[in-house]
């Protein structure tokens, strides 16, 4: 596009009044405004010494998790629904028959890349029998990209480490293994 | 001995007290930048290998360790001796203006003991007794301009270049105004030894600052300007320029120009307090004339770095205040604000040092609050006339005139 192309328009600056040319107010304003901000209390949270407050850790989105039952047995049937709704496809299930008598399958292995997952909560909303859950755990890190792949085992760890703080998310939670009738 | 152990002793204080001030600076910058912006800032590093953290400051001993260790990356498409010499050349010259800066007043040779031999009074000044030393300080700042005119040309990249020219432009710009906003001080005082133009303050008890203000202004602007801090910053402009004519310097060069540039407003300081705030001297403490004794000596001292330090936190506190002018702006306050009223300011006090023993007179005001009279005046006026006038207004759009083929 050429300087004097017609579709150009050219704008001129706005003239200011003769209190913004003095310049005296507007060099008071900021003067004022970082003297201001000098003084008040800190935005600043010290982490890892003072953690961040999370305002409803119910509807945070940090680190799944793997729920057991109220046996300890893990919660998941190996539906797959998870896996089918994450739009990230970071979930990969192996089911198995399962060797209790209350469902028919059990997830073998249950994996979550936890590198590829976006964090959107959608396995939590489809997951049938509220096994995966999102917890407001949200510092997660590890030395390798092999290390953030989370297996069952894990998961259900981050359900113990954190099932005291957040309790489960549903009445089902009681009982022994959801939809048992 | 003396004429030549004393100046080895001052400039080791000097070197020494310059560097690691200008590495504390970084910090406090870099704090009062996070407090203005509602953080915290800098405030882990303390002691290594301890778990004392001491508020961060051990924070400049750990930048100063990662800036030297670093990789010194020469871009294969620079002019290599150029772009070497140029973060020496800033480097140096930054230094060098130090030379005829006083940090306090003399030491009697009485304060010393009379087995030292010492005769002559010691200066704190490292070449004390230099007729020219205003002229020798802006001789040694033109030279900085090399450094950064060197290191945008030589690093052969757009970013460096533009921010090179700009620099150039800018500094030789704001020179005038400042030789300006110091031409009237240096006529009432009548010397251009910096030792003498605080004495006179001193003696007198009437701060520059008092009754020149307009020179005060123009002197301060300039003197951001030659700095090259906020709002003044156009040679870096890190938003535009990606760091303006350090580019492409990384490690102890990169080092050596920040260093360099936080010498630059250190001195910038001293010139301001020295010129404008009386020097070392504060009503009641530190008295006029020659010091008396080690307490006044070091009373003289801690005021003059005080008022320094003052200054400094001003420049930080300036950079977070008001935006950086566009060039434009910038030119057009250079030379049609600044130095009109340098002009303005100099013609009041050669009228004053002319007659202002009969205004002292006629206004029953003692010496040099006559001149007050006449300064304050000077500047609600100049103010008030470039306000109206509005020199610096853009009377067309931004379209360019040139007619292309």
């Amino acid at each position: 596009m050429k300087p004097d192309d017609q579709k150009i328009t050219w704008v001129k600056e706005p003239r200011l009044g003769l209190l913004g040319r003095s310049y005296l107010l507007l060099f008071l304003q900021g003067l004022t405004t970082t003297l201001r901000h000098f003084f008040r209390r800190k935005k600043t949270v010290q982490s890892p010494e003072v953690r961040h407050e999370i305002p409803d850790p119910l509807i945070y989105r940090g680190v799944h998790r793997l729920n057991r039952d109220g046996q300890g047995r893990v919660k998941c049937v190996a539906c797959f629904l998870c896996a089918t709704a994450c739009p990230a496809h970071c979930i990969d299930i192996v089911a198995a028959e399962s060797p209790w008598p209350d469902r028919e399958k059990y997830p073998q292995t249950f994996t979550i890349d936890e590198l590829r997952c976006i964090f959107c909560g959608m396995c939590e909303e489809a997951c049938p029998v509220d096994a995966i859950e999102l917890t407001s755990l949200y510092d997660l890190s590890g030395k390798s990209r092999e290390e953030m792949i989370f297996d069952k085992a894990k998961l259900l760890s981050v359900y113990d480490q954190t099932k005291d703080a957040e309790p489960m998310r549903t009445k089902r939670a009681e009982g022994g293994g959801g939809k048992a009738e | 001995m003396q004429p030549i152990l004393e100046p080895l002793m001052k400039i080791a204080v000097l070197v020494a007290g310059l560097m690691t001030a200008a590495a504390y600076l970084v910090l406090v910058e870099r704090w009062i930048a996070a407090w203005v912006q509602d953080r915290l800032g800098p405030n882990r590093v303390g002691i290594p290998l301890t778990k004392m953290r001491m508020f961060g400051l051990g924070q400049p001993i750990a930048d100063g360790v990662k800036l030297l260790f670093k990789e010194q990356l020469t871009p294969s498409h620079v002019d290599r001796a150029l772009f070497l010499a140029a973060p020496i050349l800033i480097f140096v010259a930054a230094i060098a203006a130090f030379a005829v800066i006083p940090f306090g007043s003399a030491i009697p040779p009485e304060a010393f003991p009379t087995s030292w031999g010492i005769t002559k009074p010691v200066s704190l000044e490292i070449a004390p007794n230099v007729d020219v030393g205003m002229i020798y300080v802006f001789a040694i700042g033109s030279i900085a301009v090399y450094g950064v005119v060197l290191g945008g040309w030589a690093s052969n990249s757009k970013y460096s270049f533009l921010g090179g020219m700009r620099s150039s432009a800018q500094l030789i710009s704001y020179e005038l105004p400042l030789g300006l906003g110091i031409l009237g001080v240096v006529a009432v005082a009548g010397s251009l030894r910096l030792d003498i133009i605080i004495e006179h303050q001193a003696q007198t008890g009437v701060w520059n600052l008092f009754t020149q203000p307009l020179g005060f202004v123009v002197f301060c602007v300039a003197g951001f300007a030659e700095a090259a801090r906020l709002p003044f910053d156009l040679p870096e402009a890190e938003q535009e320029l990606v760091g303006g004519y350090h580019t492409e310097y990384s490690g102890i060069k990169m080092m050596m120009y920040m260093v360099a540039e936080f010498l630059h407003m250190i001195a910038a300081a001293f010139l301001i307090v020295i010129l404008f705030l009386g020097g070392w001297h504060l009503w009641g403490l530190t008295g006029s004339g020659d010091a008396t004794g080690w307490i006044e000596v070091l009373l003289r001292v801690i005021v003059l770095l005080a008022k320094v330090m003052v200054v400094i936190l001003f420049f930080m506190f300036a950079r977070w205040s008001w935006p950086r002018f566009r060039f434009d702006q910038l030119m057009d306050i250079g030379w049609k604000v600044m130095i009109p009223w340098g002009l303005v300011n100099f013609v009041v006090v050669a009228a004053w040092v002319e007659f202002g023993d009969q205004a002292s007179r006629l206004l029953r005001l003692p010496g040099e609050w006559s001149m007050a009279v006449v300064g304050w005046p000077a500047l609600l006026i100049s103010w008030l006339v470039i306000t109206v006038l509005d020199p610096t207004a853009k009377r067309s759009d931004n379209r360019s005139t040139v007619q292309r083929p």
